[in-house]
């Protein structure tokens, strides 16, 4: 049965055959040797998980052992971190590596290797894997790690499901003492000053800044950094103590927006509204990690706001040597375009060099364009800038980019190619993305 | 000493479902299904998230020799036993082919009744128990698209009825579900009503509650009690005709 399938920012939207299993022997049963692609939740933005058939992974999500003591635990890949945090978080640990939704499985956790917050300090998801099973193109199930069949381990970490499919991954946890997070907010009158800020508080495990895109002249890139650390027992209120998994939805977008409600002019009203929220300088607060981590899953479907036709998300990072030049030319041509990003957020990552994952040392920019006339040409345009200044586009995030970008972009792509040809060579696992980017021949 | 569920067909969604809630109310668990290795993924997963005991057995509903042995040899005996199995099957094969009517027959009504019954005479001895079977809203009024299953489903409704009135006296209860459309892979590939769907998680939500108070019939989605009133109404002259 043909079903309606589309990724996050409803962009594009394809018909699919849908495979689902529960059981590891059922799962090969049912490819029959069709090109098909591992589909999680659909929280990636682009076409990764998009083919003409695709394995929905949802039903696959048991946990099959917790380590309490270790802090060690096994799952198979189409658990949701939010149930995983309801399971940890009450036994003092948390996710070690945590994007800014936690509504993402654990196999897409690998096969984009998310980052989050505290990339500086401890590295992206693929960092703190222990080893994991995959359901390689050739068939067979093969246990993989940093050690044992390590080409196959890296080019599945970000390899985005090209491979074949995660099927149970264990990997380290995080000790906390509170749910809770200290957090701190410090603002940044424009784009020089965001980045002095992040160097100086480097020694914090989570930052990230909200930037406004739209802002010119003095205040070009005014930033509100926000900072946190795990609090311990003694920092946080009696009544906050006993550790909690919160899943709280407060409200949900209940339809498509019509596509005139974000314009320029909203946007810059938004984002007038949001800096000025942060009254001091510098402001200290003990807030949930629901919130501080998870703040727009709070609103449900918040990706109607962008209406039918839906958006495109836009990441990239440059070396750390380029950002503040890349940065700037960046914001210039978004700002002559007026072309609003809602969310924009910038965050400066640690060292990395592996072998198809995106981060790299140097500043990460994510921004969300609602989908238009004239979008597609110019973020071809700040590819270009992108690729010019040695940076590179997030692939999760990614519907558009022309191959030769990716091809420039990317230093290990034709190894990648190489090792994922070597596990898959009768193309089992095709997506549009890996047409579009021409990763299998 | 914490109490314990039987859950007979354990791998169906339900049942999955059906631990998930006993499990998060303290019951231990015994997980019967035909191929257990299906039943180890899960048997982890319920210990780690509901803090309780999860046992795993063969059981196999076809196989009505091996029921006085499966129930003398289970780790727990349990304070409540649900019977989740079942088999759509495939009406249009089995109106030539009698092994598939067969099996629609024995999985939903012979079997059922066969481990029910070895079930009911130890909680009737004990004077306790709780029985719940898992019946169908398709057991209200036979129809041309599933009449085996239907029938057997039937049968199942009115054994249950049956069993509830023998074991009242002695503090047994019998609970008999009717679920309508649920959101499982029985039915993976059919499109149902949103509004009559209910997901696996509301139907245990609604099993469970209905445990705790005892009662005697429920339809889950509860809508399905006027649905079902609605087309036990229509006359036979005119039900004939439907396309149903």
């Amino acid at each position: 049965m043909k079903k309606l399938i589309t990724n996050w920012n409803n962009y594009p939207v394809i018909e699919a055959d849908e495979i689902s299993f529960d059981y590891d022997p059922e799962l090969s049963s049912k490819l029959n040797g069709t090109s098909t692609i591992a589909h999680g939740n659909g929280r990636c933005y682009g076409d990764a998980s998009l083919s003409s058939s695709v394995i929905n992974t949802l039903r696959f999500d048991k946990i099959l052992s917790f380590d309490v003591k270790q802090g060690i635990i096994t799952c198979q890949s189409g658990i949701l971190l939010s149930d995983l945090l309801e399971v940890i978080v009450p036994q003092g640990w948390f996710l070690p590596v945590t994007p800014g939704t936690k509504f993402i499985t654990i196999g897409g956790a690998v096969a984009s290797d998310v980052h989050g917050k505290n990339h500086h300090v401890d590295g992206s998801f693929s960092r703190h894997i222990v080893s994991m099973t995959v359901l390689t193109g050739s068939g067979e199930t093969m246990v993989c790690s940093k050690l044992k069949n390590a080409h196959l381990f890296w080019a599945t970490c970000g390899g985005m499901g090209l491979t074949g499919v995660v099927l149970a991954v264990t990997f380290n946890l995080k000790k906390i003492q509170t749910s809770f997070i200290r957090q701190k907010q410090v603002k940044a009158e424009n784009l020089d000053e965001a980045m002095v800020l992040f160097a100086e508080h480097s020694d914090f495990t989570y930052s990230v800044a909200w930037i406004d895109c739209l802002k010119t002249g003095k205040q070009f890139g005014r930033s509100i950094l926000i900072l946190g650390e795990h609090a311990a027992q003694e920092e946080v209120s009696y009544k906050h103590k006993k550790l909690t998994a919160k899943d709280k939805s407060l409200f949900s977008v209940p339809f498509n927006f019509p596509s005139f409600v974000l314009n320029e002019w909203t946007v810059k009203a938004f984002n007038a509204l949001y800096y000025a929220k942060n009254h001091q300088k510098v402001m200290d607060a003990t807030v949930h990690y629901d919130g501080f981590f998870y703040p727009l899953d709070s609103i449900l479907n918040w990706n109607r706001i962008y209406g039918n036709r839906g958006f495109v998300q836009y990441q990239f990072v440059l070396p750390l040597k380029e950002s503040k030049e890349g940065l700037k030319n960046i914001l210039t041509r978004i700002n002559k375009k007026g072309m609003g990003s809602f969310l924009a957020v910038l965050k400066l990552f640690g060292e990395q060099n592996d072998l198809i994952s995106f981060p790299m040392e140097g500043y990460t920019l994510a921004l969300d364009f609602p989908m238009k006339p004239g979008l597609l040409e110019f973020l071809d345009e700040l590819d270009e800038v992108v690729a010019d200044f040695g940076g590179r586009i997030y692939l999760s995030k990614d519907a558009r980019m022309r191959s030769q970008i990716f091809w420039e972009t990317y230093p290990n792509a034709k190894t990648f190619k190489e090792i994922v040809k070597k596990y898959d060579p009768e193309n089992r696992y095709v997506s549009n993305m890996s047409k579009r980017l021409m990763l299998k021949d | 000493m914490s109490k314990n569920a039987l859950i007979l067909g354990a791998t169906s969604d339900m049942s999955l479902a059906l631990a998930r809630k006993f499990g998060s109310h303290g019951y231990s668990l015994t997980l019967a299904a035909r191929n257990v290795d299906k039943l180890t993924a899960l048997q982890s997963d319920i210990q780690i998230r509901q803090h309780v005991t999860v046992d795993i057995v063969p059981f196999d509903a076809l196989n009505i020799k091996s029921h006085q042995d499966f129930y003398k040899n289970i780790p727990t005996k349990p304070d409540v036993v649900i019977c989740v199995f079942g088999l759509l099957g495939d009406q249009l094969k089995a109106q030539s082919d009698w092994q598939s009517c067969e099996e629609i027959l024995m999985s939903n009504y012979v079997g059922a009744v066969s481990i029910l019954n070895i079930v009911a005479n130890d909680m009737e001895l004990k004077k306790q128990g709780v029985i719940v079977g898992i019946s169908s809203v398709a057991g209200e009024r036979g129809r041309q698209s599933n009449y085996f299953y239907g029938s057997a489903k039937a049968g199942f409704t009115a054994y249950l009825s049956g069993l509830r009135n023998r074991l009242f006296k002695s503090g047994v209860h019998v609970l008999t579900v009717k679920p309508g459309f649920v959101k499982t892979k029985m039915i993976e590939n059919i499109k149902t009503p949103g509004p009559l769907t209910a997901m696996p998680k509301n139907v245990a939500d609604d099993i469970y509650n209905a445990v705790v108070k005892r009662k005697n019939v429920i339809y889950t989605k509860g809508i399905w009690q006027w649905v079902m009133l609605a087309i036990k109404n229509i006359p036979e002259g005119v039900f004939k005709k439907l396309k149903l």
